[in-house]
């Protein structure tokens, strides 16, 4: 095992596939030049090691990347572009929405999309709703696209070699809060299907079903209420589309109740999706309605002690758990 | 059929009136009154001190990022210096100072910059229309458009001036803005503050063309390049720019050549990307040491009296810090993020408040945190 952060994770999936690949390229704004030299952001290095020719510092302009990977998918190469914040993915979305998720299927099959679109995402910078804006159910409503949102660094490293080996677009979204978190990753090649979600911790009472960051979240809660002797199952789903309900309603038939924790806002958040599932497949094994722990249902405020008070905590879970045991 | 040269009606113009060392050139001096003059280099002194200051809070914890606008003065500050009060600004977010010129209060900046909406409050209600800044690169070009249409459709004879910089100049939206302006005829001014970079990637991988100025022509409009670091040289573009716009005539997109001498903002570090030499090339076509060495030289002012417009700065500065600190302990109620999101509270979001309101009485009983 070695320990990296997820910055560094990622970086080394980007750097494997690349090795493995001649057609697997990079393209963003800043990717290869970068403003800090950090080696733990997820492209550090890669300039230098792969040239201008794989690795493409763009202009300011996300409709050309998400267009570019469109096109160079379809050509038969294996783009990974990025898209500096998840607000600009709206920049983006004609490309992707209309474009990547469509064509497959307008083709009759005979196009092939096989591109990752990386973004940044999650708020605790006091950057403002501008730049931090959780927007995964909006790509989780268009069919035709694959969404993953890892929580650690080996899931982020295999997932990734995963989302760049498929044939489908793949949305990868990344909480800039965990490129500085280390975790274990295997020094051997991982590779994590898409569409499998983990129990990061087993538990007998309650189930909270979360992915990405919230994850941390989670673990910390269920830390707190293992001593009060209540048994928090943490599922990390790490992929919304395809969801892995097998993982997620196993858990839940176990321990008969449920919590659903994102940071995105909660109308239309993936929670709903999530819940409607739950209900829809394992409604008889509910002892209590479940619950949603989000972000509210505003834009991210900018001021840290609001943004503070915006995120979910371990407390505002905990508190949730209470009310259904 | 021959094959021949489609003449072009509109060419792309180069304006300079004072040069690096501040000497004129007389034929084209806009032979501004004197008052305002002297108002322009408060405020480029101004600019500058302040982006100091701001640096210094940041790098002490006490504002959260912001964008400086050092090298920019003259580029922006002229450019402002041209609209009436009725008529409209739309930033980017790296016009600080032209946002200072409009009325907006120092006090507003650094609470802007630590993250609070109540910035917005402290403006005069009267001050001249001004959008709040913008994040999403270049998008505020299409709102210019969209207000110099409410312009016309009301028959008032007011101009939209709306700033942005050489990378915005890549976006599909400040291609769809120019070309709707170009269609409509819109009374806008298009500022772009060609400062060299965006983030790190420098101006001549951002667009083949020899200069930003000539994308106007494929729209249909006139363009200009200026020194960006001569504020006569603006103040005389955008002037005319303005004019245009008022009289009916369309848009005209002006390319400000400047500098970015600070950072992109204070989370980057701009040694990684770009060489001293370059940085020390541009400091010697500071806009602030020309237009001085100028003033001086026209005996409008003089070093004494340069050294006490200094001082007044700092303690105007000082005042503001102060003032917007002091401001800053009594915010921050965490019930205050659901105050703006929609003009009333729709029941959904009172729950959630009051969801929040229920866990900030427990956490006070329990100790808080
Ligand atoms: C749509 C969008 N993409 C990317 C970014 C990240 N970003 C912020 S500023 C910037 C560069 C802008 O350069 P330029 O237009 O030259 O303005 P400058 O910062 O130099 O004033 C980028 C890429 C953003 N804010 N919005
Ligand atoms: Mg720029």
């Amino acid at each position: 095992m070695q320990t990296l952060r997820m910055g560094q994770a990622i970086n080394q999936a980007l750097r494997e596939e690349m090795l493995r690949d001649p057609d697997v390229f990079l393209a963003g704004e800043g990717i290869g030049v970068g403003i800090h030299h950090s080696p733990l952001l997820p492209t550090a290095g890669l300039l230098k090691d792969f040239g201008a020719g794989r690795v493409k510092d763009t202009p300011v302009s996300e409709a050309a990347i998400a267009g570019l990977a469109v096109g160079a998918a379809v050509a038969g190469l294996r783009p990974v572009v990025e898209i500096m914040f998840n607000p600009f993915f709206t920049l983006a979305s004609d490309m992707i929405v209309n474009h990547a998720a469509k064509l497959r299927y307008l083709s009759g099959g005979k196009s092939s999309f096989p591109l990752v679109v990386r973004m940044k995402s999650g708020a605790g910078f006091g950057a403002g709703c501008q730049h931090s804006h959780n927007l995964e159910a909006w790509a989780a409503h268009c069919p035709g696209l694959k969404v993953v949102m890892p929580s650690t660094p080996a899931d982020a490293k295999g997932l990734l070699k995963s989302a760049i080996r498929d044939p489908n677009p793949v949305i990868f979204i990344e909480d800039l809060a965990l490129y500085f978190v280390p975790g274990p990753v295997p020094e051997e090649e991982v590779m994590i299907p898409i569409g499998q979600a983990e129990v990061k911790r087993p538990g007998k009472d309650v189930t909270v079903v979360t992915w990405s960051k919230m994850v941390g979240v989670a673990l910390e809660a269920a830390d707190q209420l293992a001593r009060e002797n209540i048994g928090m199952e943490v599922v990390d789903l790490r992929t919304l589309v395809p969801m892995d309900k097998e993982t997620l309603l196993a858990s839940v038939r176990k321990t008969g109740r449920l919590v659903v924790l994102h940071e995105a806002t909660r109308t239309g958040g993936f929670a709903g999706e999530v819940a409607a599932v739950v209900m829809e497949e394992a409604f008889a094994h509910l002892q209590a309605p479940l619950r949603r722990v989000t972000g509210p249902d505003i834009p991210v405020p900018a001021s840290p002690p609001l943004e503070r008070f915006y995120l979910p905590s371990a407390e505002k879970l905990m508190a949730a758990v209470r009310e259904i045991l | 059929m021959p094959r021949k040269t489609i003449q072009m009606e509109k060419r792309i113009d180069y304006l300079g009136i004072l040069d690096a060392d501040g000497k004129l050139d007389a034929k084209l001096d806009p032979d501004l009154p004197k008052e305002l003059l002297l108002k322009l280099h408060r405020a480029m002194v101004l600019g500058r001190r302040f982006d100091e200051r701001l640096l210094n809070l940041q790098r002490q914890g006490r504002i959260g990022t912001f964008a400086p606008i050092s090298g920019q003065e003259a580029s922006q500050l002229g450019a402002v210096a041209t609209l009436r009060d009725d008529d409209w600004m739309v930033p980017s977010f790296r016009e600080t100072a032209a946002e200072i010129w409009r009325g907006r209060s120092l006090e507003s900046v650094i609470l802007a910059y630590g993250g609070f909406n109540e910035a917005a409050t402290l403006d005069p209600e009267d001050a001249p229309p001004t959008l709040p800044v913008a994040v999403p690169v270049g998008s505020q070009m299409l709102h210019a458009v969209g207000i110099a249409w409410a312009m016309r459709y009301r028959r008032e004879d007011r101009v939209v001036l709306t700033f942005f910089g050489d990378g915005a100049t890549s976006e599909g939206d400040f291609h769809e803005a120019m070309n709707f302006a170009g269609v409509f005829q819109s009374p806008v001014v298009f500022l772009c503050q060609n400062n060299q970079w965006a983030i790190s990637v420098p101006r001549s991988k951002q667009t083949r063309a020899r200069t930003l100025a000539q994308k106007a022509l494929a729209y249909g409009m006139p363009g200009i390049q200026v020194d960006g670091n001569d504020v006569l040289a603006v103040v005389a573009a955008v002037a005319e720019a303005v004019e245009r716009a008022r009289a009916g005539d369309g848009p005209t997109l002006v390319e400000c050549v400047t500098y970015r001498m600070m950072m992109h903002t204070t989370a980057d570090d701009p040694k990684r990307y770009r060489s001293d030499e370059e940085v020390e090339g541009w400091r010697a076509k500071d806009p602030i040491k020309r237009f001085e060495a100028y003033l001086v030289k026209r005996k409008l002012l003089t070093k004494p009296g340069i050294a006490k417009i200094e001082e007044e700065i700092q303690g105007q500065i000082q005042q503001a810090v102060e003032g917007a600190e002091k401001r800053m302990a009594s915010l921050g109620d965490p019930l205050e993020m659901f105050a703006h999101a929609y003009a009333e509270l729709p029941p959904h979001l009172e729950a959630q408040r009051e969801e929040l309101a229920a866990e900030l009485r427990d956490s006070r009983e329990g100790g808080g945190r």
